[in-house]
């Protein structure tokens, strides 16, 4: 995945500058916090983007269902309808400028008993309410025209041709590449412990020691966003993370679908879904299980045995398909139901909490959202000249354009067909991969079915050579 | 585009078996592609005895048989090409891509000998959290032969087939305890004395009758816990075996697949059904010995040059029709091979029709075991494999 060349040299995890204090420091480097940064630094404004872990985009946001919703199934007047309609348009226009893969397959919403055909028209005149004028219910016998593959026992739909597909990874790690290339300090590594509100600024400090000074806070912290808020001396909301387990299903099951089929929603989840991935993986879930520990991103038996018998009846051939990858992400859901955002002047803070799992589509719109708030807290800022502002552009992941290997290189993980030579940018990029993890989310090398069979240890030298670092670093022998 | 007589993808033991033996009988050209940067496939990192017996005439290590299959297919003027990826094949047009970018090969025939691997973690739906230290044997022998690394202090091996006696062996040499092999089976599936060369001389115990179910360890492996609660502390899970073939290219190729085994349906020499394809060695029967897939990459030859010389392809390639616990069955160049779903005694039946073709002694069947039935039989008839008489 390449930046482009106008990337300023920078090292994640330096010390910042200590001298003046930060107009704006963004905590949290998930999607939203990214995408927060990002637009900061289309302004005359110093920030800095504080990241717990080692990496932007490596909590909730690397674990999502991966579209790009229209925004069509959410609570009419809410906030959060209001964002997810808008940012939907905007990452729409944004992703193909920055090398975001993104496919318009569209959904179609199903139906498996009459009471949920019931439901149906309603969520139409929903979808209308909520801006979103293509919705149309068509009945089961369309929805298998649609889709042959699906199982017995449909009994309406609704298709919704405005639903992408999108490439969760890429996303976070494209706005915090662009927010970088643009002047913002990405801080890794920087886990918020303490936060000191002096008269005109507050002093964050890290788990580490290290601290940074600040006019401005911008609380993006997601999972922890409650603790933060806290700390900083308000109430009003606590995360309690909704663990949603996904199952991927090998390529070889691409063609077994054309676009995403959505369950009827409930008020708790937008339920399981299958769905076309942009890597040509056919996914299935997410669970939803409230729990209480931050951490707990594991699968469980009772998750995968769920989904396999829900994915059973959606597509029965899917069970016949290898799985390439069981995971779990935690969505920052609180006691109500919709975001929590929020400016406090005289604190000079600027919060945007409880953002679930919309926050990947909303996340360009709750940037504008922070930018107004940031002037309700008493932040003004002054759009840079438009040709002091540099664009980037990664090198698309998705299947639907050719991929690097197709042009020629030595081709290193090969399900994925990623070549050395994406390795070697992922590395040295201004927001470089640090871990496996990361390498896999910049360049799909090891998300393959082999699961690192053939190529595990070839990725690690590669990692290895190009980094200085050791091969055993890489491995995560400690 | 260039043209080759035949294009062999994959060079592992099947596919230098062919080739080399392909060029000794006279064929022009044959070019093998290989993705990796090394040509001799899987034996190439596993650094133990146990190679080349019945086709070398010698016991060897996996790199010695792999660096022997390697120089006899270069002295035969086999051309192998390492880094480049096969992408497709139709209508004899091989498409494949390397260093140097896309390139198009017109090939008189076409032979996949794409291997197999282990299925992950993942594809057996283990639970439990993704951190580091999660193996698969093809995994750890290549950190610890191809790159020397250490993989950890204290391993469970998840499995207990021949393979799973190599990972303990691996890494015993690498410095890891192995705390314990698992197996939900009521035995190991392995040969006696494999099991007391590396399991048994080292004193791993062999937990039989549960399975890993679940992970525990957010960075790195701290245990896994059984299916009878039992958790076992480590930093190192190793799962190894329970092969799946890598057919993609295969299955991209419209070749039909065999249920369960997931293999493409071929005659005993490889031949598919689509003329002038070939599907030999480990991807055909996941998985064989080495020296077996080298053997069986010999004898697809001599079909292989009767399809360049006449043309000839039978009517019909059918798969073996298996009844439980038989799970599938595959024709090899020494009869039929075929796997067991559990431990079973008992005989089992080879028909045609009414006709039986073969019928075996009782005895006591061992699952994730390869399975040879001695007998010459004709793919393009309905084969049903049954079990007779069957006890326990």
């Amino acid at each position: 995945m390449a930046a482009s060349d106008a990337v300023p040299s920078h090292s994640p995890g330096d010390n910042p500058p200590t001298a003046e204090p930060f107009d704006v420091v963004v905590v949290g480097g998930g999607v939203v916090g990214c995408a927060v940064a990002r637009l900061l630094s289309h302004h005359q404004l110093s920030v800095a983007l504080v990241e717990a872990r080692d990496d932007v985009g490596a909590g909730t946001s690397k674990a999502n269902t991966a579209i790009l919703h229209t925004g069509f199934d959410a609570v009419p007047g809410s906030v959060e309808a209001r964002l997810v309609a808008r940012g939907y348009q905007l990452l729409r226009a944004y992703a193909p400028t920055a090398g975001i893969s993104v496919e318009e397959t569209g959904a179609v919403l199903v139906a498996w008993d009459d009471e949920q055909a019931a439901t149906l028209p309603k969520l139409a005149v929903k979808a209308e309410a909520n801006g979103y004028a293509h919705a149309e219910v068509i009945d089961a016998a369309a929805v298998h025209a649609l889709e042959p593959h699906l199982g017995d026992g449909i009994t309406g739909g609704m298709i919704v041709p405005g639903e992408h597909l999108i490439d969760p990874w890429s996303t976070p790690i494209a706005f915090a590449t662009e927010a970088v290339a643009n002047g913002c300090h990405l801080l890794t590594g920087f886990q918020v412990v303490g936060a000191t509100a002096g008269a005109e600024t507050t002093t964050l400090t890290a788990a580490d020691g290290r601290s940074v000074c600040t006019h401005h806070v911008v609380n993006a912290a997601g999972l922890h966003g409650d603790t933060l808020h806290r700390l900083l001396g308000f109430d009003g909301f606590t995360v309690r993370p909704r663990r949603g387990e996904l199952i991927v299903f090998d390529k070889l099951a691409r063609p077994l679908l054309g676009r995403t089929i959505l369950p009827v929603p409930t008020s708790h989840t937008k339920g399981v879904l299958v769905a076309p991935t942009v890597f040509g993986n056919i996914m299935l879930g997410p669970t939803a299980d409230d729990i209480d520990d931050k951490g707990a991103t594991g699968s469980t038996r009772i998750g995968v045995d769920g989904l396999l018998q829900k994915g059973r009846r959606i597509l029965p051939a899917l069970l016949h398909e290898e799985v390439t990858a069981v995971y779990a992400g935690l969505r920052a859901a609180t006691e109500h139901s919709d975001y929590q955002l929020s400016a406090q002047r005289e604190a000079r803070y600027v919060c945007l909490g409880g953002i679930r799992s919309t926050g990947l589509t909303a996340a360009m719109a709750l940037a504008e959202e922070a930018l107004a708030l940031l002037a309700e807290a008493g932040c003004t800022a002054m759009p840079k000249a438009a040709d002091e502002v540099h664009g980037i552009r990664m090198t698309p992941l998705g299947e639907g354009r050719e991929r690097p290997y197709q042009r020629g290189g030595t081709v290193v993980c090969h399900c994925e067909r990623v070549t050395a030579q994406e390795l070697e940018i992922a590395l040295t990029s201004s927001v470089p991969a640090t871990d496996l993890d990361g390498l896999r989310r910049r360049t799909r090398a090891l998300a393959g079915r082999c699961q690192g069979f053939y190529c595990s240890a070839e990725v690690c030298a590669h990692a290895a050579a190009v980094t200085g670092r050791p091969m055993s670093d890489w491995m995560g022998v400690q | 585009m260039s043209a080759a007589d035949v294009v062999v993808v994959g060079a592992g033991p099947a596919g230098l078996g062919a080739a080399t033996e392909l060029r000794r009988r006279g064929v022009g050209r044959v070019v093998v592609y290989e993705r990796e940067l090394q040509p001799g496939g899987v034996p190439r990192h596993t650094a133990h005895l146990g190679y080349g017996a019945r086709d070398l005439h010698r016991i060897t290590t996996g790199p010695r048989y792999a660096a022997a299959m390697v120089r006899q297919a270069e002295r035969a003027g086999v051309e192998i090409e390492v880094g480049r990826t096969v992408r497709s094949f139709a209508d004899g047009t091989v498409a494949t891509t390397g260093a140097d970018g896309p390139a198009t090969v017109h090939a008189g025939a076409v032979l996949l000998a794409t291997g197999v691997r282990e299925r992950p973690r993942a594809a057996r739906l283990v639970p439990g959290d993704r951190p580091a230290g999660v193996l698969t044997t093809g995994a750890l022998q290549q950190f610890t032969t191809l790159h020397h690394q250490r993989v950890g202090t204290r391993a469970v091996v998840v499995g207990a087939e021949h393979v799973s006696f190599s990972a303990v062996l691996t890494l015993a040499h690498a410095g890891c305890q192995v705390a314990a092999m698992v197996t939900p089976l009521p035995r190991h599936q392995s040969y006696a004395p494999l099991r007391l060369a590396t399991a048994g001389r080292r004193r791993v115990p062999l937990l039989t009758g549960v399975d890993v179910v679940e992970v525990v360890g957010r960075t790195r492996v701290e245990a896994v816990v059984l299916t009878d609660g039992t958790r076992i502390a480590c930093d190192t899970v190793v799962f190894t075996g329970d092969w799946v073939p890598d057919h993609e290219l295969a299955r991209a190729g419209g070749l039909p697949m065999l249920p369960h085994a997931k293999s493409p349906v071929a005659d005993a020499t490889g031949r598919t059904e689509q003329p002038g394809v070939f599907a030999i060695g480990n991807l055909v029967h996941p998985a064989e010995t080495a020296d077996l897939c080298a053997l069986g990459g010999r004898a697809a030859a001599l079909s292989v040059m009767d399809w360049l010389a006449l043309h000839d392809w039978p009517t019909a390639v059918r798969p073996i029709e298996v009844r439980p616990p038989i799970l599938w069955a595959a024709h090899t160049a020494r009869g039929i091979t075929l796997r067991v779903a559990e431990f079973v005694e008992g005989r089992i039946e080879c028909r045609v029709g009414d006709e039986v073709l073969h019928r075996t002694k009782h005895r006591l069947w061992t699952p994730n075991r390869a399975i040879h039935l001695p007998l010459a039989a004709n793919a393009s008839t309905r084969i049903l494999l049954s079990p007779v008489e069957r006890l326990q």
